[in-house]
């Protein structure tokens, strides 16, 4: 006699703890083997794309800050650095080295994120205690550069925003100091723990012709051993002459990815401890009056600078014709924005290539005959936030 | 690196002669311009081709130019890891055209080509789900195309009345304002289509 099995459809999310924000997963499930995973999304949909279109180049980088909301400077670097290369305008070196000293403190604060809210997924409470006290201390170097935790718009085309205080360079170096330690503490909790190894090993492996296949980036593609990162390989900024190493997986299973994250978190540190030591003086945003707006000291004093500022905050400037893309290593992966400039104050499409799409994409492919309780933490190892799946 | 693009742009308009219909490097970065029906066999060859070896669909942009006749342009993004170059693949179509998927070459296109289908209402053939992707379930219309009004057609709030949520057609309390803020000297719409007029006229005589 044979026994008739029927597959169980469920509902998982959208509000769900361990969903990393508004994920919609509908999974059928055989017994407790997910047989097949569709995720919906697009719940966080706010246009940005269309927005963008709206906007001038200057009104349109903070939209930036809202895609990736843990790692907000990566994703305004890559929107900067597509209008630079459009204008063909050179950014001052202090600018670059401020520049990379803030991703690199998004790449931690991304990481971070990840690391502890994964291990919350498979039952550690601990680490994301831990790791959000840290975060909160990189928050406030946000916060003293740009004036926002969160929402910085801090870079600008030609540069940044303004020059940083002193005190914070000597600040943030002291971080890098102690944070090594911090991660060690982290590491003591994670990597021999044996649940959390249990829950992550050979969970959710993605093979290095998979990867590929599936447009992933960033440590999904360096978890299954492809030695490809965009700043080594096609090096922006200065990143060509600063020492760093890749880290890369072996297995490409979950813990792998975890292991690469944090080893990349002490590779950010090691850069940041490089420019905060090289760091040149010099103006910090270029030169060019009509791309950057002038000193507050200048508008009291000089017609043409209070002509700029005026120029500059109603009409914003003219980006020649033309389309690029640029991509930048944000710490979810490959972050692009592909824009096209029809030679007005506006940009006549900005597409934007979020990480997290791509992955979230494998979800069906990487999930199938694992168990429901792996759900979590195959989607904690991705790295997915909704701001930028769902722009 | 520059040479090497010359030399890849060489290599695909010989290996490709008849299909590439314009291929040019701009602000170090080839595009190539093909015909909507030779959009698997180019992919294909980019993918599999020794010297290319694309192996990586980045992404796929839809643009929308609504004074054309061929509307739409789509606009293939993809990387090959094992020689560092990129490559722009763009096809120009009418709205009426069905566009290959390439779901079968590449998985990823799965999603990228709902995205696009989604925001232009662009078709594609042969793709296994083609549903909407990033809109909300029911949604009309496709909104990155240029004659959607920024602020859409309807809204969305939560009724006392009827204890759900419900749409209606958008009620703003303000006007929409679109400032034009482009030089009246030389920006502004009307300024750009005279120029424009004019430099037809001048190529003419």
């Amino acid at each position: 006699m044979t026994k008739k099995t029927k597959s169980l459809n469920l509902n998982f999310g959208p509000q769900h703890p361990a969903a990393h924000g508004v994920l919609r997963l509908i999974l059928e499930l055989d017994g407790e083997i997910v047989e097949k995973a569709d995720p919906h999304i697009g719940l966080l949909h706010r246009g940005t794309e269309k927005l963008i279109e709206q906007k001038t180049y200057t009104q349109a980088l903070p939209y930036f800050d809202r895609l990736d909301y843990v790692a907000p400077m990566n994703q305004e670097h890559a929107f900067a650095l597509a209008a630079e290369k459009l204008l063909k305008i050179e950014v001052p070196i202090r600018a670059k080295y401020i520049r990379v000293i803030f991703c690199e403190i998004g790449r931690i604060l991304s990481h971070i994120l990840n690391v502890t809210t994964q291990a919350l997924d498979v039952g550690a409470l601990t680490p994301s205690l831990w790791g959000f006290e840290e975060r909160e201390t990189l928050m406030t170097f946000y916060e003293r550069a740009s004036g926002s935790r969160l929402h910085a718009n801090y870079f600008r085309t030609g540069g940044v925003h303004q020059d940083i205080p002193l005190k914070l360079v000597e600040d943030i170096e002291k971080f890098c100091k102690s944070f090594p330690k911090i991660l060690d503490d982290l590491e003591s909790l994670l990597t021999d723990n044996r649940i959390f190894k249990q829950r992550n090993v050979e969970i959710g492996i993605v093979s290095k012709q998979e990867a590929l296949d599936h447009s992933f980036s960033g440590v999904m593609l360096r978890g299954s051993g492809v030695p490809w990162d965009l700043r080594k390989s096609q090096p922006y900024e200065i990143y060509q002459d600063l020492d760093f190493k890749i880290p890369v997986g072996k297995n490409g299973d979950c813990y792998d990815r975890y292991l690469c994250r944090i080893e990349e978190m002490r590779e950010s540190i090691k850069i940041i401890l490089q420019c905060i030591d090289k760091l040149p003086k010099g103006p910090v945003k270029s030169i060019d009056g009509k791309i950057s707006p002038p000193n507050r000291d200048d508008l009291k004093q000089s017609m043409e600078a209070l002509i700029h500022h005026f120029k500059l905050f109603t009409e914003g400037y003219r980006v020649p014709e033309g389309d690029v893309y640029t991509a930048v290593e944000a710490p979810k992966g490959e972050f692009g924005v592909y824009l096209i400039s029809d030679g007005s104050n506006k940009p006549y499409r900005c597409k934007i290539r979020a990480p997290g799409f791509s992955h979230l994409q494998a979800m069906d492919y990487l999930i199938r005959g694992h168990m429901l309780a792996d759900v979590p933490a195959v989607l904690g190892s991705l790295d997915i936030v909704f701001g930028e799946v769902d722009r | 690196m520059k040479e090497n693009l010359k030399k890849l742009k060489n290599l695909i308009n010989s290996e490709l002669t008849g299909k590439v219909q314009n291929s040019f490097i701009k602000d170090d970065e080839l595009t190539i311009e093909i015909n909507e029906n030779d959009l698997i066999e180019v992919t294909q060859f980019l993918k599999s081709n020794e010297k290319c070896k694309f192996r990586q669909l980045i992404d796929i942009a839809g643009v929308d130019f609504p004074e054309k006749e061929k509307r739409f342009k789509l606009i293939y993004l993809f990387l090959s890891h094992e020689n560092n170059f990129r490559i722009k693949l763009s096809i120009n179509f009418t709205p009426k055209q069905l566009i290959n998927s390439l779901t079968k070459i590449f998985p990823s296109a799965n999603w990228m080509e709902r995205e696009v289908f989604d925001m232009y209402g662009i078709k594609f053939k042969n793709h296994p789900d083609l549903r909407r992707i990033l809109t909300d379930y029911g949604f009309k219309g496709h909104p990155l195309r240029k004659d959607f009004p920024l602020t859409g057609f309807n809204e969305v709030r939560y009724s006392e009345k009827e204890k759900k949520v419900i749409y209606e057609p958008v009620k703003l309390e303000q006007n929409y304002r679109n400032f034009d803020f482009e030089s009246p000297w030389e920006g502004t719409n009307y300024i750009k289509e005279l120029k424009k007029t004019k430099n037809n006229n001048d190529k003419k005589n």
